[in-house]
């Protein structure tokens, strides 16, 4: 069984109650507690205008992690190599389309479809960024989280290049809620490099298991956990935050789950 | 990189079901596409509907992944002796070993527009049995094809629209080399939908006739489905002693727009750039370009930009898409299916539809099939989002230098 290494340089997170890394490290470190509030997007500044005013929820959400991840390591995102994952696309957007779809009239905006597709936070990244680097969109419906962590850390190891990887996941509106209860919007962004520098949190080694998934010990932060497939990061996210040496083991498929270990940097 | 085999391939198309059907299309000059009678469309376009899709019934236990887009899964995993081959590699290298890559643009999204025709008129809700997770899911196809196939490795779709299927070569390929698994199942599966239907045809897209892709009349695409699998396996593994070979990957982002490509192929240049590099090769090494070629306007001017700036105007190149259809997410794994059979048959399928080629496209575009041993192809593959991806092809031997082997190498038991 092989084991794939890199380096944490910078987390961007944003989510219910949690309004950036440093808040979500006060909480997982149990400094101050979790109240869980609606998550509140920032407007895409990266954007031009004509291209800020069509995004939608998803982009403002990966964009917003994506960019807190680069700035608190100091990293311009444009050479960037990017893993963007998420179970579903603009849930906005699809209910939209295909309320449309199901009247005799049918007529659907073309700005709204191009904006429908899973890879939308993935162009909008790079059209913000200048980024020409590749890019990857994936979905893993609840395990999106640890399938965009492997490719993450496969490209790093194969490739030999930094990858910034983008996990994030937000709700359907009813009547599609009801069939796919995701609360709230949760990202998570996490850089990965080849090699520590000054500034690294972790080094992480994930490798396949058996092992059953790790539970929060705090309830809410815990039903956030198993709410939000990106909230499956959270048992990682928290040996960062804790600065603990520590295995953890994350969701990812049926009979099958990817140990990490992380060991903070000194 | 380090070259991979394609030690079995299928494909199942408007062309057809599976290799011969669609070799025979290909050497026919055959197109699937057909006046759009899809379910309840009412649009002046062609599409490349596969015949029989809807008579597929899967098997009790994964009766709960019931929709057309894995019912399509499951007719084209069924050419081609493929679940054989599958099962043999599974027992090659264990079932935790073989990881499932696919791509997909819409997945089962037909499912949840049908569901949004029966909501409940006093509350709106969708019916009961309508099920997300198995069916609309993009993941859906890889959970089913993964339960279809009995494997327990890492899985994952791919889901970076018309680039989607090429990618998963990248993803499978890295983490085989990475040493997480040793073998892949990748492919891609794309189902027609009124999404993608209706969508293209607001962009003003899709074709009002059968598209012709590089023509000077061209007028937008025409949208097919198709699904096709390949399993990725080391060169050194014994079945793959004369299987075409995966020499290399190119990605890359246009940074430009979400649905037009970069006016100058800048992205596509450079993907096909980052192809030859990780295969080692100069441009004038290949001899055949499946292009992307949707038949937009803008597409074949900026792919034909990108082509000629690497590989001048001479290097025999067509695309596939007049016969087929764009496949959308499946377009990838089709493309590198046709690809595969070009390699194996000596032999460079014409672009159909195709009756002037557009003298400002300065590529050379084949109106006619050509014979003539083939060693190495390139696949193009572009999406929405400026999402770009290239492969390249190669018989068996034709890497460019044998790539030392390393200790610890993991053969079969």
């Amino acid at each position: 069984m092989s084991a794939l290494t890199a380096w944490v340089d910078g987390v961007g997170l944003l989510g219910p109650g949690l309004s950036d890394w440093a808040a979500a490290c006060a909480i997982l470190r149990s400094e101050s507690s979790y109240e869980p509030r609606p998550t509140v997007l920032p407007a895409p500044d990266s954007l031009p205008p004509a291209e800020r005013r069509r995004t939608g929820r998803v982009v403002k959400l990966a964009l917003a992690v994506g960019l807190e991840a680069t700035s608190r390591a100091a990293v311009h995102p444009s050479h960037l190599p990017t893993v963007f994952s998420s179970s579903g696309a603009d849930g906005q957007i699809c209910h939209e389309i295909c309320e449309v779809l199901a009247t005799t009239d049918r007529q659907l905006s073309p700005t709204r479809f191009h904006n429908s597709v899973h890879n939308v936070a993935a162009g909008y990244w790079s059209i913000a960024n200048g980024a020409r680097a590749p890019s990857n969109s994936l979905c893993g419906f609840d395990a999106s989280f640890a399938a965009g962590l492997l490719e993450a850390l496969s490209q790093v190891a194969v490739e030999k290049m930094p990858c910034l990887l983008i996990a994030y996941d937000t709700p359907y509106p009813e009547p599609l809620f009801a069939k796919r209860p995701i609360p709230d919007a949760f990202g998570v962004a996490l850089l990965l490099s080849t090699e520590p520098r000054s500034g690294s949190l972790a080094r992480i080694t994930a490798t396949l298991t058996d092992a059953s998934p790790d539970r929060l010990s705090q309830p809410r932060l815990e039903s956030l956990r198993s709410a939000i497939p990106a909230a499956r990061s959270l048992p990682l996210l928290q040996t960062f935050a804790q600065r603990r040496r520590q295995r953890v083991v994350l969701d990812y498929l049926s009979e099958l789950c990817l140990a990490v270990d992380s060991e903070p940097c000194t | 990189m380090k070259p991979l085999a394609l030690t079995h391939f299928t494909a199942t198309s408007c062309l057809g079901r599976g290799l011969a059907a669609t070799l025979e299309a290909l050497r026919e000059r055959r197109s699937g596409l057909r006046k759009c009678t899809f379910e309840t469309v009412d649009l002046p376009t062609y599409a490349g509907e596969v015949a029989g899709v809807d008579a597929v019934v899967l098997p009790e236990p994964l009766r709960t992944f019931d929709c057309r887009n894995n019912r399509l899964a499951l007719l084209a995993l069924r050419q081609d002796g493929f679940l054989q081959a599958v099962e043999a590699s599974r027992r090659r290298w264990g079932r935790r070993r073989v990881g499932v890559f696919l791509g997909t643009s819409t997945s089962g999204i037909l499912q949840c527009e049908i569901a949004y025709r029966r909501r409940d008129p006093d509350t709106g809700s969708l019916p009961a049995d309508f099920d997300y997770a198995t069916t609309q899911n993009s993941f859906s196809v890889a959970a089913f094809v993964r339960r279809a196939l009995d494997l327990d490795g890492p899985a994952a779709v791919v889901c970076s629209a018309c680039s989607s299927s090429a990618k998963v070569f990248g993803s499978a390929r890295r983490m085989i080399e990475a040493g997480l698994i040793d073998a892949a199942v990748v492919g891609g599966v794309d189902s027609l939908c009124l999404t993608t239907l209706y969508g293209f045809h607001a962009l003003q897209l899709t074709s009002p006739e059968p598209c012709r892709p590089f023509d000077i009349a061209r007028a937008g695409i025409s949208i097919g489905e198709a699904a096709a699998f390949a399993l990725l396996e080391p060169a050194s593994s014994p079945t793959a002693a004369d299987a075409i070979r995966l020499l290399g990957v190119g990605e890359s982002s246009d940074a430009y727009h979400m649905s037009s490509p970069h006016p100058e192929g800048a992205g596509a240049r450079a993907a096909m750039l980052h192809a030859l590099h990780s295969a080692d090769l100069s441009p004038g090494e290949i001899d055949y370009i499946n292009l992307h070629g949707t038949g937009t306007q803008s597409n074949d001017n900026s792919e034909s930009r990108a082509v000629n700036s690497i590989f001048g105007a001479d290097t025999p190149s067509s695309s596939t898409k007049g016969a087929t259809g764009h496949a959308l997410g499946a377009a990838g794994a089709l493309e590198a299916v046709i690809c595969a059979l070009a390699l194996q048959n000596d032999f460079m399928p014409a672009g159909v539809n195709t009756t002037r080629v557009d003298p400002a496209l300065a590529v050379h575009y084949l109106s006619e099939n050509r014979a003539g041993r083939l060693t190495r192809v390139i696949s193009n593959s572009f999406g929405f989002g400026g999402s770009n991806c290239s492969l390249i092809f190669g018989q068996a031997g034709s890497e460019r230098a044998a790539p030392a082997r390393r200790g610890g190498e993991r053969s079969a038991p």
